[in-house]
């Protein structure tokens, strides 16, 4: 029988009513009138059919009015990439889905109706895990195509296990005149207490600040109390499940939004430091990435084969994430000197993420310059692979692949870092 | 009034909310501990949200405030970790929980599903940091017995405990302490089986001695949360909330059954009369303007009313000690923060005679009517408490409404809520099933503490306490003090068991406050009792005199009783007794010992034991006859 089928079942004398839900095992799921679930095994157990599956009788949605289309409001545009603002819980079935079209996140944020007039798209379907550079490319010229046909401000929702990629890799991609703001939540929005609607709200209010920059909008602390505006290329999720996971790393972020639940309207922006003004940029896209790169993190004992292998493997340029100011063992030196010598450019970031790379004050990082090893200053390792893709797209001249990997394109690089 | 249970056709129904005293919280490592609030280490604040089908309130008013939720502030401990915050996904079903559930199950007769699903309830009061409350049903169809019949236990469910709400503040914002949140505790629901005040206390009590019987759930104020279903014919069912004192069930039973049937005597007085609710809010703040009134002046001097036709005195009519219809009204309009105040109770507070007859003129309301008026600080305040206030007004001509009550100290009741409709419910997928391994149960089954069955019989045997007494003892919660000072002392097993049962309900019902005493000081009795310090007669004054002053000592009780006698005095009394009556003595013979018995009791009845004094009597009387023989 099923899922869904109404059924009684006889069992120890005990007689079970209710629904079939799907089950992982080979026992049998009931949800009970009383809205339980409970699992018995088909041993002994009598089933008996008393309803067929009835799609008819599927819970309606409710279906609430949502203010579109207000005058004077700002238009933004909503892509989603698969990570969730919104679902709707199924309490029949318990099925959660999730909910992505403009109407859906209305009904579900209404107060974004209140900031912006809101259109919302769907580009993929996906957990952030699956994210390739291919899709950041496609995702970079759907932004490019918003804001060309008047977009006011683009949000893009994703997944967060790898938001602060995608982030990093359009901040390269697109030069932007708008707002491009990444948002996403740490708690599933198909509980009253998901971190969603907070950080969408937020990350509207942002979308329609004076800012021209690609950005990543979470919550700031624990609290539903206010949100961080993070440089794309310098935030990073710190942390597996708690809200205020995105954390900038070697600058302030750029601003924060205060949250008041009961007037969105009446949210403010604040900026903290420097940054792009609307206008500023003149829209362009860049959207070519060389995909064949690689993030190697060192570990006391590890040997250079891996560098040997990714070579072989066809890869076209690495990123070291080192120990300390930025070292590998001594004997990976001749290793890494031949296959820089062979036009594979590799570039040295930091395992303590914090702080900037600095080979020349020990003999192993002296002797790694010598070896020809870009440092990668105080970017972030994910931000260094993504930029090395994107520079590696332009040009495999060795000399410009580090004059651009140490050139400040999108804010990846810090001149100055205070003591935070 | 005694009430005819079977008339009015009772049908109660118990749902029983017990901690369960696990080494770690039922989803994380954190230990079950309720903390001081000062010790909070860090607060955070959050709001809740939920879609519109998620709310199930009826009112729209509600529905909107509830979209945007209120602040909650929740305040955390180094008891506590990222679960309880809502900010780490939880661990699996505690293991030692699901024991205890089980084994509770088992006592209970239960049948036991053979996989548990853990489900989330949604909650957006701000209990529940996540927005629902994780719960997980355990066993189904079980029975425990009564003197009054079986009652079958429907369902029995494993879940965890919500924060604790502390503080309620001005601006809207509710302080909850996360330190309870995550508590395992076990739901038991009973059919609505009961059909007696009684058999409800009963029920609860049996209940309560089940769970503790296991010596794996929480003692103390707060572990334990009964609530209570009623209803009668041409009644509604009423669950009544939060019940503290197992003494107060027979009470609150008894006054929900009279509050319905007063509610229909006032619907049938109300159709009589063809009462009128009109639903026209009058702005009368002119006519208080220079009141006298404090409480419309700190309430902000705008005064609303509307009128109640042909409600005069019904408003005023008592449904429970402490609680007229217009309590109940009231309670209302405390949902805006505003009281209620009615022509059936004015002139007071400080209204005055003119006021009213001003405000009779305004409705053109005669003496049969009852006018309603609320003071607010704003016209939509007044407004919304007066609506509410109109509505169930108008319910009571068409019935009795079905609620969420809540318990108040003296066994009375206050609207909560409305009776919530079928909770909303979807798979914890965060936590895994479990699946019950049979083994598992054949060893809980094993392992179960004893039943009552076995123990009357066990008592009846060992003890020789007859039919009556072991059933008493047996289901009482005494039973383990019982058999611990039968063991300890050389007393009767019959007189222990009577104390422990008969004794302590007549003192009870007399409203001696035995709860005062501890296992120690009733330890104390029997133990100086078996050291003849006093005379068992004396038992009930003893524990009334320590209900009284708990801090004393038995021996000090038996000080200030002027129970403790020395044998010397009591031989002494009784020589002399029996040579004051001599004459008497020798013309009754041995039949002479009743009389001078009663003498000798009215001195140390309690003092020393009655039998004792009878023989020692018996002896002197003898040994007089005796001499006087040899003479």
């Amino acid at each position: 029988m099923e899922p869904g089928t109404r059924v009684r079942i006889k069992k120890n004398n005990v007689t079970y009513e209710g629904i079939l839900m799907p089950s992982a095992t080979d026992n049998i799921v009931l949800k009970l009138d009383n809205g339980y679930n409970v699992g018995l095994r088909p041993e002994n157990a009598v089933v008996e059919q008393i309803e067929s599956y009835n799609s008819e009788i599927k819970e309606q949605p409710v279906i609430e009015e949502v203010m579109t289309g207000r005058e004077g409001l700002p238009q933004l545009t909503i892509l989603s990439t698969g990570g969730t603002i919104a679902s709707r819980v199924d309490y029949r079935t318990g099925a959660v889905s999730p909910q992505f079209s403009t109407h859906d996140i209305l009904a579900a944020i209404p107060e974004l109706g209140e900031i912006a007039n809101i259109s919302g798209r769907v580009i993929y379907s996906i957990l952030s895990e699956n994210m390739r550079a291919s899709y950041w490319q496609k995702l970079a010229r759907e932004i490019y195509n918003e804001i060309n046909n008047g977009a006011y401000g683009v949000i893009v929702t994703h997944g967060t296990d790898t938001m602060g990629y995608t982030a990093s890799a359009l901040s390269f991609m697109i030069r932007t005149p708008v707002p491009v703001v990444l948002v996403g939540s740490q708690r599933s929005s198909d509980r009253p207490s998901s971190d969603a609607a907070m950080n969408a709200i937020c990350a509207a209010r942002v979308a329609c600040s004076d800012l021209a920059e690609v950005v990543v909008v979470m919550h700031g602390t624990t609290s539903d109390d206010f949100c961080y505006i993070h440089r794309g290329t310098k935030v990073r999720k710190m942390h597996t499940s708690a809200r205020n996971a995105f954390q900038s790393v070697n600058s302030a972020p750029i601003g924060k939004v205060d949250y008041t639940a009961s007037d969105v309207t009446k949210l403010s922006v604040e900026f903290m430091s420097e940054h792009a003004h609307r206008g500023d940029n003149k829209l362009e896209l860049h959207a070519e990435l060389e995909e064949r790169c690689a993030l190697v993190k060192f570990y006391p004992g590890a040997t250079a084969d891996i560098i040997d292998y990714l070579v072989e493997r066809g890869n076209r340029g690495i990123v070291l994430e080192g120990t300390g100011l930025g070292h590998v063992s001594a004997d990976w030196i001749p290793t890494l000197e031949r296959v820089i010598r062979d036009g594979i450019p590799v570039v040295m970031t930091s395992q303590c993420l914090y702080g900037t790379v600095c080979d020349r004050v020990y003999d192993t990082g002296r002797d790694l310059i010598r070896a020809g090893v870009i440092e990668g200053m105080d970017m972030l390792p994910e931000t260094a692979l993504v930029k090395l893709m994107w520079v590696l797209a332009q040009t495999s001249d060795m000399d410009e692949v580090k004059r651009l990997m140490q050139t400040n394109v999108a804010g990846e690089i810090t001149a100055r870092r205070a003591n935070l | 009034m005694a009430i005819d249970y079977a008339r009015v056709g009772l049908r109660a129904g118990l749902e029983i909310h017990q901690q369960l005293d696990t080494g770690t919280k039922l989803f994380c490592k954190c230990p079950t501990v309720l903390r001081d609030k000062k010790d909070a280490r860090y607060s955070f604040i959050r709001y809740l949200r939920a879609s519109k089908s998620e709310l199930g309130e009826v009112d729209a008013a509600a529905r909107a405030e509830a979209r945007y939720s209120r602040t909650f502030i929740y305040k955390a401990y180094d008891t506590t970790c990222l679960v309880e915050n809502d900010e780490e996904p939880p661990g699996e079903l505690n293991p030692e929980a699901i024991d205890i559930a089980l084994e509770i199950a088992l006592m209970l007769n239960m049948n036991i599903v053979d996989e548990i699903h853990t489900m989330r309830k949604i909650v957006i009061d701000g209990s529940n940091t996540c927005g629902f409350q994780r719960t997980a049903l355990i066993a189904t169809d079980g029975w425990l017995t009564t003197e009054e019949g079986r009652v079958r236990v429907d369902s029995l469910c494993l879940e965890e405990d919500a924060a604790q709400k502390i503080e309620e503040r001005a601006d809207g914002s509710v302080v909850y302490s996360l330190d309870r949140l995550g508590i395992p505790l076990v739901e038991i629901g009973t059919a609505p089986d009961i059909r007696t005040a009684d058999q409800a206390r009963n029920v609860a009590e049996q209940l309560g001695m089940i769970l503790r019987s296991t010596g794996k759930v929480k003692r103390g104020l707060g572990t334990i949360r009964q609530d209570i279903n009623i209803s009668i014919d041409g009644g509604a069912r009423v669950e009544i909330k939060g019940v503290q004192n197992l003494r107060l069930i027979g009470t609150i039973v008894d006054n929900e059954i009279t509050r319905q049937l007063k509610l229909m005597e006032l619907m049938h007085e109300l159709n009589n009369r063809g009462g009128r609710v009109e639903h026209r809010i009058v702005d009368l703040s002119d006519i208080f303007r220079d009141t006298a009134s404090r409480v419309i002046r700190r309430a902000g001097g705008l005064v609303y009313g509307a009128c109640l036709r042909g409600f005069a005195g019904i408003l005023g009519t008592e449904l429970q000690p402490g609680r007229r219809f217009g309590s109940e009204l009231a309670d209302f309009a405390a949902r805006y923060g505003t009281g209620l105040m009615h022509t059936d109770e004015l002139p007071a507070y400080g209204i005055t005679s003119a006021e009213i007859a001003r405000m009779r003129s305004v409705f053109g309301a005669s003496e049969s009517d009852c006018i309603v008026i609320v003071a607010a600080d704003t016209r939509s305040r007044a407004e919304n408490a007066l609506n509410e206030v109109l509505n169930r007004a108008e319910e009571a001509m068409r019935g009795i409404p079905k609620e969420t009550r809540r318990a108040l100290p003296n066994g009375s009741s206050a609207y909560m809520r409305p009776l919530p409709g079928a909770a909303r419910m979807y798979p914890e997928t965060d936590v895994p099933p479990v699946e019950i391994d049979p083994l598992r149960l054949k060893d809980l089954s094993s392992r179960l503490p004893e039943t009552f069955e076995h123990r009357i019989g066990r008592y009846k045997r060992q003890f020789g306490l007859n039919d009556e007494l072991a059933t008493k003892i047996g289901r009482s919660s005494n039973y383990e003090l019982f058999e611990a000072i039968v063991r300890a002392y050389k007393v009767a097993p019959t007189l222990v068991a009577r104390t422990l049962t008969d004794t302590m309900v007549e003192l009870t019902r007399e409203g001696v406050e035995l709860e005062n005493l501890t296992g120690q000081q009733i330890h104390d009795i029997f133990r100086l009792l078996a050291a003849n310090e006093f005379g068992k007669e004396a038992i009930p004054e003893i524990l009334r005199y320590i209900a009284n002053k708990p801090d004393q000592t038995v021996e000090r009780a038996i000080e200030e009783l002027g129970l403790r006698t020395s044998m010397a005095d009591v031989e002494r009394f009784i020589e002399d007794t029996v040579a004051s009556k001599r004459d008497f003595i020798f013309e009754k013979g041995e039949r002479a010992v009743g009389p001078l018995m009663g003498i000798v009791m009215r001195e140390f009845r309690g003092k020393v034991d009655g039998k004792k004094l009878n023989s020692m009597l018996k002896t002197k009387v003898l040994e007089l006859l005796e001499a006087n023989k040899g003479d």
